[in-house]
């Protein structure tokens, strides 16, 4: 909590304290009000339209749609951190026809959006005799767009290793790759796990491209649901309630993670998700 | 190539809509988020309470499925609104819980100091914010806002998933009818780089400007 902008308040601030936390509380009440009302008068609250989300099959079918997220953000994810930390290595290589491919991927990927490739793979690869299955339909060209971010959040590990553990490295006979290896990315890769699990929830929200896809995800699996029982409303609250669950329990465990580093060795993050 | 110069047209219209849906969805995301931060800075616990759920809410959600939640869901309960106000209505909001983080760090990195020094010369919590602190905080901010901006940019494109014609749905529409992937993709690509260019040129002349050396 910040407490830059006050200091214990004397009476008059608490009673506008007071003042403020009664406006903010009808607020909310009269916006909660204005929602249930709108949702009564269209006959949106039926306990019948609500009912079948009470019932298991249509949470077996939800289930299996999550599990098919689950499943494609994690293949995606483990291709997408094998290509991120190619890149990162490429990126920080002394070699420059390393560098140069690796900083230009990572550049151009950042601003094409990801449904763009999604379309590339749904429509342009089958023309050249790429027809790919449903499912890396979804994962391809969300691995491509997500190399990138990852790229990033390694690089940023990478060189938040003080440079006295490379030196050391080399002093003592070894190779640049197995300083690398032995001495520099095990302390990388303990620093960037807290970024690598908040990346890992932006890759599940973009899983949700399989709505486009047609890959029976949890959101696509909502779809077919809503057009099948016709509860548009219902059926998208809940779908959007367990991405709600399922993200917010990731993000705190990335803010527990990061609470457990000591603060100098949080690397400095470049690329913003949104 | 062909392909992109006989579909001038639609191109151009397809990237019309996409920079309607960039700006206005920034400009409602920036007072959001801008409304948001002051809440989470408040001293009332309540409002803090409230800017918190929000962000953590909005940043946890998908934008796809807000949209589908929003161009589906709400006709069913009597909200209905033009397709395209929709998309920009959603997507600033969901853009707004970034802005609201980003400028939020923006504020805890100014120094306390600055806080104590406006209350002693008797600025009110609404005054300090104003005058002493937020002129600070964006500031500091200027890059992480720059990316937010190239963010929302690409994320623009997911209003083409629920049916408004933007660059995407124009290219798609396009290789629907010659069916060369190849320069129409490309060229959408390039389209949407050419938009995150300037955005980093213009976020990377502000800061130069505006920076302040410490």
């Amino acid at each position: 909590m910040s407490n830059l902008l006050f200091d214990e308040p004397g009476p008059r601030a608490r009673r506008r304290i007071r003042v403020a936390t009664v406006v903010g509380a009808v607020a909310v009440l009269g916006l909660l009000a204005l929602a249930v009302r709108q949702f009564a008068a269209n006959g949106q609250l039926d306990a019948a339209r609500w009912q079948p989300y009470a019932t298991w099959p249509m949470w077996r079918y939800l289930l299996d749609g999550l599990w098919s997220t689950v499943l494609a953000a994690v293949v995606s994810a483990a291709i997408a951190m094998a290509a991120g930390l190619a890149l990162a290595l490429g990126r920080l290589s002394r070699r420059r026809w390393v560098r140069l491919p690796a900083a230009a991927y990572v550049e151009v990927v950042r601003t094409v959006p990801a449904l763009l490739l999604v379309y590339v793979v749904l429509f342009a690869l089958p023309r050249y005799g790429l027809d790919l299955p449903l499912f890396w339909k979804l994962v391809v060209p969300l691995a491509i767009s997500n190399a990138a971010a990852f790229a990033e959040i390694f690089r940023a590990g990478i060189l938040s290793v003080e440079r006295g553990q490379n030196e050391a490295g080399l002093a003592v006979g070894l190779t640049h790759g197995q300083t690398m290896r032995m001495i520099v990315l095990p302390q990388a890769a303990r620093r960037v796990l807290p970024s690598i699990v908040s990346q890992s929830v932006g890759l599940l929200k973009d899983t949700s491209l399989g709505f486009v896809v047609s890959y029976a995800e949890l959101l696509y699996s909502g779809k077919v649901l809503a057009t099948y029982n016709g509860l548009l409303i219902q059926t998208y609250i809940i779908v959007a309630l367990v991405y709600l669950v399922v993200n917010a329990s990731l993000s705190k465990l990335a803010r527990t993670l990061e609470a457990r580093q000591p603060r100098a060795h949080r690397p400095r993050r470049r690329l913003a998700r949104a | 190539m062909s392909a992109i110069l006989d579909h001038l047209p639609e191109f151009w219209e397809g990237l019309i809509v996409t920079l309607q849906l960039t700006a206005a969805s920034f400009l409602g995301a920036a007072v959001v988020g801008l409304v948001i931060t002051a809440m989470r800075v408040s001293p009332v616990g309540v409002l803090r309470g409230i800017g918190t759920a929000y962000v953590e809410t909005f940043q946890n959600l998908p934008l796809l499925v807000l949209l589908v939640l929003a161009v589906f869901g709400l006709p069913e309960i009597g909200i209905k609104a033009d397709l395209l106000v929709t998309a920009i209505v959603v997507i600033a909001l969901y853009e707004a819980a970034y802005i609201a983080e980003a400028l939020r760090s923006g504020v805890n990195a100014v120094s306390a100091g600055q806080g104590e020094a406006a209350r002693a010369l008797g600025l009110t919590f609404g005054q300090s914010l104003r005058h002493v602190i937020l002129p600070q905080a964006l500031r500091t901010v200027i890059q992480p806002l720059g990316n937010i901006f190239i963010a929302l940019t690409m994320n623009t494109s997911l209003a083409a998933a629920i049916g408004v014609v933007d660059l995407t749905a124009a290219a798609n529409r396009v290789n629907l009818m010659e069916a060369q992937p190849i320069p129409i993709f490309v060229g959408a690509g390039l389209a949407y780089a050419l938009i995150a260019a300037c955005a980093g040129f213009v976020t990377g002349r502000l800061e130069r400007r505006l920076v302040m050396v410490r």
